[in-house]
């Protein structure tokens, strides 16, 4: 009898001191993870005049929060990519002299399609779309051009 | 006059505190001397290092603001404007690469010379505990100033604890304060780099001390094999803690040589907008990993290539932690070196080599 009263309070107090130790340890992994900031829902970006960007150039533009690459090619053509490195996140830039786009973290190179062609990166850029309007630059989400 | 009111104080506090049977502890512990002795001086060494941390990081506070433009400001003001502010924070990154070497050679001396064998095996661990606070300071307080190569390598590292199958999202979120690195990385990083690794850091270091204290220094084999009338040994205290008194002195010199002739830069004020700038890397103790990252290929067999690096490296790690239960025993031939010796050579000439191919190429 008081052997089953023991363990009746042992897994009282057992559980007690879960149910104690739990209460507090969710708050404070709850807190650690940060609340979910409402990304501004952009579809397109204008990034200027075309007169204004030099042939064999880029710039980062900010899509949103994420940084986008524009590219002037040699042939005067406009590319876009997400500028974020697919290896280790990182911000890719345009080489001028290998007309290939390069991460310096790693040295990752993709071509001009976007598409991983040496180095440790393991997926292509995403691409958005490049639109002239009235030779003003339009750069927006390829998915919803298309 | 003097010496009987301090025999005073002392009888004061050695009636309530007993700490007559502690000095006779220290007094009679004896310290081995022979030909491997000066690394015993390598964790006093590590210690003093991390005392000025402690003491130059106090004083940085004082003048440090956390955020993506006052906290570059706020150390270019601490180099600029503050009376020896240059000499502090010089000291301060200075000391932080010494320390993570000299941590690196007392690991590999006690490595070397099996001083993580029974009875110090928990000695090792939170010796290596430690070592992974002190990259953890680093890497935590390499962000603080907010400049462009900083702010990369922060990265670069918080997405490669992504990289850490299933739980590997949740960690980098947790460590960014967000999904990128941002003013919220910044303050989680002071955070980390003020309070929380210090109280992790004082509680694992108190029982590193503790165990040493309790257990005396590590008698290497052929020490032990010695008659007791051959073997020669140095009071603990006043004769060993007076040479470690001297090569902190030492220690503290070559410090202020190189903060005051190569003071650390502050370097390019970091734009998230920017392209990665050439030469990015991390802390030299990162780069043997970074550069091993650099090397793999997109995948590794069915994996890509950053999981596969960072499995590896936590596989070693945890192997390397806990040697004391899986050393491999070498054979009676002495005249064979042996395996565990080969193996630490190895991991060495490993960092070494990918160490200096990281700043060659």
């Amino acid at each position: 009898m008081n052997v089953k009263r023991r363990k009746f309070i042992n897994i009282l107090l057992g559980g007690g001191l879960l149910g104690w130790l739990g209460s507090v340890i969710y708050p404070i992994i709850s807190f650690l993870n940060p609340p979910k900031v409402a990304e501004a829902n952009v579809a397109s970006i204008k990034a200027g005049l075309e007169e204004e960007f030099p042939i064999n150039s880029s710039k980062i533009l900010k899509f949103g929060r994420k940084p986008v690459i524009l590219i002037r090619t040699n042939t005067g053509n406009f590319l876009a990519f997400e500028a974020t490195c697919t290896h280790l996140d990182c911000i890719v830039q345009y080489r001028t002299d290998t007309k290939q786009i390069w991460c310096a973290c790693h040295n990752g190179v993709y071509d001009l399609r976007g598409r991983n062609i040496s180095g440790p990166p393991p997926r292509p850029l995403d691409e958005f779309t490049v639109n002239i309007v009235s030779s003003e630059i339009i750069v927006s989400r390829a998915t919803e051009v298309s | 006059m003097v010496t009987s009111r301090l025999s005073k104080l002392y009888s004061w506090v050695d009636d309530r505190f007993k700490i007559t049977p502690l000095i006779e502890f220290s007094r009679h512990k004896r310290v081995p001397v022979h030909k491997h002795s000066i690394w015993y001086y390598m964790g006093g060494v590590a210690l003093f290092l991390f005392i000025i941390q402690v003491g130059t990081g106090i004083l940085l506070l004082l003048y440090y603001q956390p955020g993506i433009d006052s906290g570059y400001e706020s150390v270019r003001f601490i180099m600029t404007e503050v009376n020896f502010g240059w000499l502090i924070r010089s000291i301060h990154s200075w000391s932080a690469n010494v320390f993570v070497f000299i941590v690196f050679i007392h690991m590999f001396s006690t490595f070397f010379t099996g001083a993580f064998r029974k009875p110090r095996e928990l000695t090792w661990i939170s010796g290596f505990i430690l070592l992974a606070l002190a990259m953890g300071f680093g890497f935590s307080g390499y962000l603080l100033p907010w400049n462009e190569l900083a702010f990369f390598a922060t990265k670069v590292g918080t997405d490669i604890a992504g990289a850490v199958p299933f739980i590997g999202d949740a960690i980098k979120i947790v460590l960014r304060g967000g999904e990128d690195v941002t003013g919220a990385t910044l303050s989680r990083f002071y955070a980390f780099h003020v309070a929380l690794l210090p109280a992790i850091f004082t509680i694992a270091l108190s029982l590193h001390l503790l165990f040493i204290q309790r257990q005396g220094m590590h008698e290497p084999e052929f020490f032990k094999n010695l008659p007791e009338n051959k073997k020669k040994v140095i009071p603990f205290f006043p004769n060993f803690i007076l040479r470690d008194a001297l090569l902190w002195l030492i220690v503290l010199n070559i410090l202020l040589y190189l903060a005051v002739f190569f003071p650390w830069e502050l370097g390019v004020k970091a734009d998230p907008f920017e392209p990665a700038p050439e030469g990015i890397r991390p802390e030299w103790y990162f780069m043997f990993m970074f550069q091993s990252l650099k090397l793999l290929p997109s995948h590794v067999f069915f994996i890509e290539g950053e999981v596969f690096g960072v499995l590896f490296f936590t596989v070693v790690a945890f192997a390397w932690l806990l040697v004391p239960l899986w050393e491999i025993k070498s054979k009676s031939d002495k005249n064979k070196a042996r395996p565990m010796t080969i193996l630490g050579l190895v991991v060495i000439a490993y960092i070494l080599i990918m160490t200096i191919w990281g700043y060659v190429v």
